[in-house]
C-alpha cells in the first residue's frame, strides 16, 4: 500500500516534471535565438525586464505621477480629466487658525488622524520595545523548550491582520471573553471597551502590540545570541551582579539592533492600519481614525471622495516615512561597522 | 517532603532559584495564554449556537438547552430542571412564559401545568457542536467562491513572484553589465515606498489598464517584492561560477542555465520566498479592499471584513469563516515556522 502510494506520487511527480522540462525547452528555442542577437550578458537585460516592468508600471509610475495626482482636484480618477489646481490640496491641508488645535483646520480630519497617529506611534513603540525586549532576554535564557517558547510568542505574527481585528473584536464585545474575566474575578459590570474612546484606543495599542511582538522579538533575540558567551562567563567570574551585567555588557551590544528594531517599529506604526481598521473602523467617532484610514476613506471610500487631498496627504506621510528610513540606513550601517570591529 | 520538593527544584548546575527565573516561568505561562487563547477562545466560540454566543456570562465549551418533544405542541420545547415547592427537583417542558412566571409541563405527562418562577429552574444544557456554523456559509453565502479567489491570488501571485524574481536576481548576480548598480538602487528605493504612500495613484494605474475589479488587479502589484530579489540574489552570489563556467562549455544556453543550475540550487532561498509570499498574499487586506468592489471577487480577507461590518453581525458565521481563513496559516506556522523565524532573523524579512 506504501509502496503503491509512493511509487504513484514519484510517477505523478515525475510527469509534472517530464511537463516543466517540456515547457521550458520550448521556451528555450526562442531564446536562443535572441541570445544570438543580443549577446550573453544582453540575456541579463531579457532577465531583468519581467520584474523591472512591473515595478515600473506599479511602482514608480505611481510614485512619480502622486506629485502630480496632488496638485489637481475633483472627483475623477484619471489624470487628464483632472484639473490642475496647484499647491491648493497643501494649502488646505495647512489652513488652520490655530496650529494647536486641528478643530480650527479647514482639512480637520487629516489633523484628528495624524494627532491619534502620533500618539498611538509614541505609546505603541515604547510598549513594543519594552515588550519585546523583555521577551528575547527570557528567550536567551537557559529555558527548557525554548523552541516551543520562541513559536509561542511568534504566532501571532502570521496571523491575517483581519483575523487578528475580529479575534479580539469577539473578545472585547459587551458579552466577550474580557468582561466575563472581569465579572468572575472582581464582579464587574461588562462594559462596551469599543465603544469608549480611550479604551478603543488603547485597545488599538495592545492589539497591534499583540499581533506584531513577535517579530521584533527574533530581531532582539538573534541580536542577542550573537553576544559571545565569554564576555558573561568573564563578568560571572568576576562576581558582577546580575544588573550590572545587564546594564555594562547586554544592553550596550545589543543597541544596534535595538536601535534597527526602534526605527523598523516606528516605520510600521506610522502605517497602521489593517487590524486597527477591522477592530474599530475608526471608531468610536474619529479616535481610532488613523493616517492610512484617513487617506483611503478620503480617496476611495467616502462620498465626497478628493483623490487629489487624499494623494497630497500620502505624500506628507511619505515624507516623514522617508526622514525615518533614512534614520534606518543610518543605523543598520553603524550597526555593519561595529560588526567588523 | 522536603525531599520531595528539594527534587522537584533542584536545578542544572546545582545553583538554587533566583526571583528571575519565577518572573522567567511567570512570563512564559501568561505569554501561553495570551499569546494562543485568543485564537483557542474563537475557535471554540465558533462551535457555538447563536443563543450560546449572545449568553452572558459564557460558557468555554459549546453549550446548548436540551430540547424535548411533547404530544400536541408542533415544535420541540426547551427542558428546564425546576426545583419545586415540595423540595424535589424534576426536568419540565417550557410551554409558554409570561414575565417571570413560566408554565411548565412535565413531557410524560402534558396534562397539569406547573406555574414556576423563572428563578427557580434552570436550563438542562448538553454539549453540542454547531458545525451548521461551517456549513451554511459555504451553502447560502458566496464563501466558497471568496476562498476559491483567495486560493487564486496567493497561488498565482506566488508562482509569478518566484519566476520574475529569481529571474532578477539571477540577471543581478550572476551578470556584470552597466548600470547593474543603479538597478539595484532603484530597487532599494522601491523597499521604501509602502503601498500607503501610493495607493491613490496606483488605482488609477490599475483603473487604466482595466484591472480594477479583477482579480490580476490584486495579484500584478504585488508580484515585484525588493525583498524577494534581494533575497534571491544574496543567495545566488553564494552560487559558484565555475559551474555555470562549465555549463557555458557545454553550449548550454543562458536560459538552461538559469533553470538547470542556478534554480536547483536556490531551491532554498525559492522556499523561504514561497513562504512569505503565500503568508503575505492570504493575509493582503487593504488593496484587495480597494481594488475589488464587486462581491463575488471578495478574497476570504475582505469578505469577512465586509460581513462582520453589516448592522446586525451574525457571529456565529463570522467566527466559523474566521478560523477557516486560520487554517493555512496555522498549518504554515506548525509546519514552516522554523524557515520563517530563520528567515526573519537573518534577512529582517516580513
Amino acid at each position: 500500500m506504501a509502496d503503491n502510494r509512493k511509487g504513484f506520487r514519484s510517477t505523478a511527480g515525475s510527469l509534472v516534471l517530464a511537463a516543466v522540462e517540456r515547457i521550458m525547452g520550448i521556451i528555450d528555442i526562442p531564446l536562443r535565438g535572441l541570445q544570438k542577437v543580443a549577446g550573453r550578458t544582453g540575456m541579463a537585460a531579457f532577465f531583468l525586464l519581467p520584474n523591472m516592468a512591473v515595478f515600473t508600471i506599479f511602482v514608480l509610475i505611481p510614485f512619480v505621477i502622486n506629485f502630480v495626482y496632488s496638485m489637481t482636484g475633483g472627483a475623477q480618477i484619471f489624470l487628464d480629466q483632472r484639473r490642475y489646481v496647484g499647491l491648493d490640496q497643501y494649502r488646505q491641508i495647512f489652513s488652520c487658525t490655530d496650529y494647536l488645535d486641528p478643530n480650527s483646520c479647514i482639512q480637520d480630519g487629516f489633523w484628528i488622524a495624524a494627532g491619534n497617529t502620533a500618539w498611538f506611534v509614541v505609546i505603541q513603540v515604547a510598549l513594543m520595545i519594552l515588550v519585546s525586549l523583555i521577551t528575547a532576554i527570557i528567550l536567551n535564557r537557559e529555558i527548557v523548550g525554548r523552541s516551543f517558547w520562541r513559536a509561542v510568542f511568534f504566532f501571532p505574527v502570521l496571523l491575517s491582520p483581519v483575523v487578528v481585528g475580529l479575534i479580539w473584536r469577539w473578545i472585547l464585545d459587551r458579552q466577550g471573553l474580557l468582561n466575563f474575566i472581569l465579572y468572575e474575578a472582581f464582579g464587574s459590570e461588562p462594559f462596551n471597551w469599543l465603544t469608549d474612546r480611550t479604551t478603543a484606543f488603547a485597545a488599538t495599542i495592545g492589539v497591534s502590540v499583540w499581533a506584531h511582538m513577535g517579530f521584533y522579538t527574533l530581531i532582539l533575540l538573534a541580536g542577542l545570541q550573537a553576544i559571545p558567551k565569554d564576555l558573561y562567563e568573564a563578568a560571572q567570574m568576576d562576581g558582577t551582579s546580575r544588573s550590572r551585567v545587564f546594564r555594562r555588557i547586554t544592553l550596550p551590544l545589543l543597541m544596534p539592533n535595538l536601535v534597527v528594531v526602534l526605527v523598523l517599529a516606528l516605520i510600521r506604526a506610522v502605517q497602521v492600519f489593517d487590524e486597527v481598521f477591522v477592530l474599530t473602523h475608526g471608531g468610536p467617532g474619529t479616535s481610532t481614525m488613523y493616517l492610512i484610514q484617513y487617506i483611503y476613506e478620503t480617496g476611495f471610500a467616502s462620498e465626497l471622495r478628493n483623490p487629489g487631498l487624499a494623494a497630497a496627504a500620502s505624500i506628507l506621510m511619505g515624507a516623514v516615512l522617508v526622514v525615518l528610513t533614512l534614520m534606518q540606513m543610518a543605523a543598520s550601517r553603524r550597526k555593519e561597522k561595529k560588526g567588523e570591529r | 517532603m522536603s525531599t520531595v520538593w528539594q527534587f522537584i527544584t533542584r536545578r542544572r548546575g546545582g545553583e538554587g532559584w533566583h526571583w528571575t527565573d519565577i518572573a522567567t516561568w511567570v512570563w512564559l505561562i501568561g505569554g501561553l495564554i495570551v499569546m494562543f487563547g485568543p485564537a483557542v477562545w474563537l475557535t471554540l466560540s465558533s462551535f457555538k449556537s447563536p443563543a450560546a454566543l449572545s449568553k452572558f456570562p459564557p460558557t468555554i465549551l459549546p453549550y446548548v438547552t436540551q430540547e424535548v418533544r411533547v404530544e400536541g405542541f408542533d415544535k420541540a420545547l426547551p427542558l428546564y430542571e425546576v426545583k419545586l415547592p415540595d423540595g424535589t427537583s424534576v426536568n419540565l417542558a417550557e410551554k409558554r412564559r409570561i414575565g417571570v412566571i413560566a408554565q411548565m409541563i412535565d413531557p410524560k405527562n402534558p396534562e397539569t401545568v406547573h406555574k414556576i418562577n423563572i428563578n427557580d429552574r434552570k436550563p438542562v444544557d448538553m454539549l453540542e457542536f454547531a458545525t451548521s456554523n461551517y456549513t451554511e456559509p459555504f451553502l447560502q453565502f458566496d464563501f466558497l467562491r471568496y476562498l476559491w479567489n483567495s486560493v487564486f491570488v496567493t497561488v498565482m501571485a506566488t508562482i509569478i513572484t518566484l519566476a520574475i524574481n529569481s529571474m532578477a536576481a539571477f540577471a543581478l548576480s550572476k551578470y556584470k553589465f552597466r548600470g547593474q548598480n543603479l538597478i539595484l538602487i532603484i530597487i532599494v528605493g522601491t523597499l521604501m515606498v509602502p503601498l500607503g504612500v501610493i495607493m491613490v495613484p496606483l488605482y488609477s494605474v490599475v483603473s487604466a489598464l482595466g484591472l480594477f475589479n479583477n482579480l490580476w488587479g490584486v495579484i500584478l502589484p504585488t508580484v515585484a517584492t525588493p525583498t524577494g530579489v534581494f533575497l534571491l540574489r544574496q543567495y545566488m552570489l553564494t552560487i559558484p561560477d565555475e559551474l555555470i563556467d562549465a555549463a557555458r562549455m557545454d553550449k548550454a544556453s543562458e536560459w538552461q542555465i538559469y533553470w538547470r543550475i542556478v534554480l536547483p540550487l536556490a531551491a532554498p532561498a525559492l522556499a523561504v520566498l514561497a513562504i512569505f509570499s503565500v503568508v503575505w498574499r492570504w493575509n493582503d487586506f487593504l488593496w484587495p479592499l480597494i481594488v475589488l468592489s464587486r462581491s463575488s471577487l471578495y478574497t476570504l480577507q475582505v469578505g469577512l471584513n465586509v460581513y462582520a461590518g453589516q448592522l446586525n453581525v451574525q457571529w456565529q458565521y463570522i467566527l466559523a469563516m474566521t478560523v477557516v481563513t486560520m487554517i493555512p496559516v496555522i498549518l504554515v506556522f506548525v509546519f514552516l515556522q522554523k524557515f520563517i523565524a530563520r528567515g526573519i532573523a537573518t534577512s529582517g524579512l516580513k
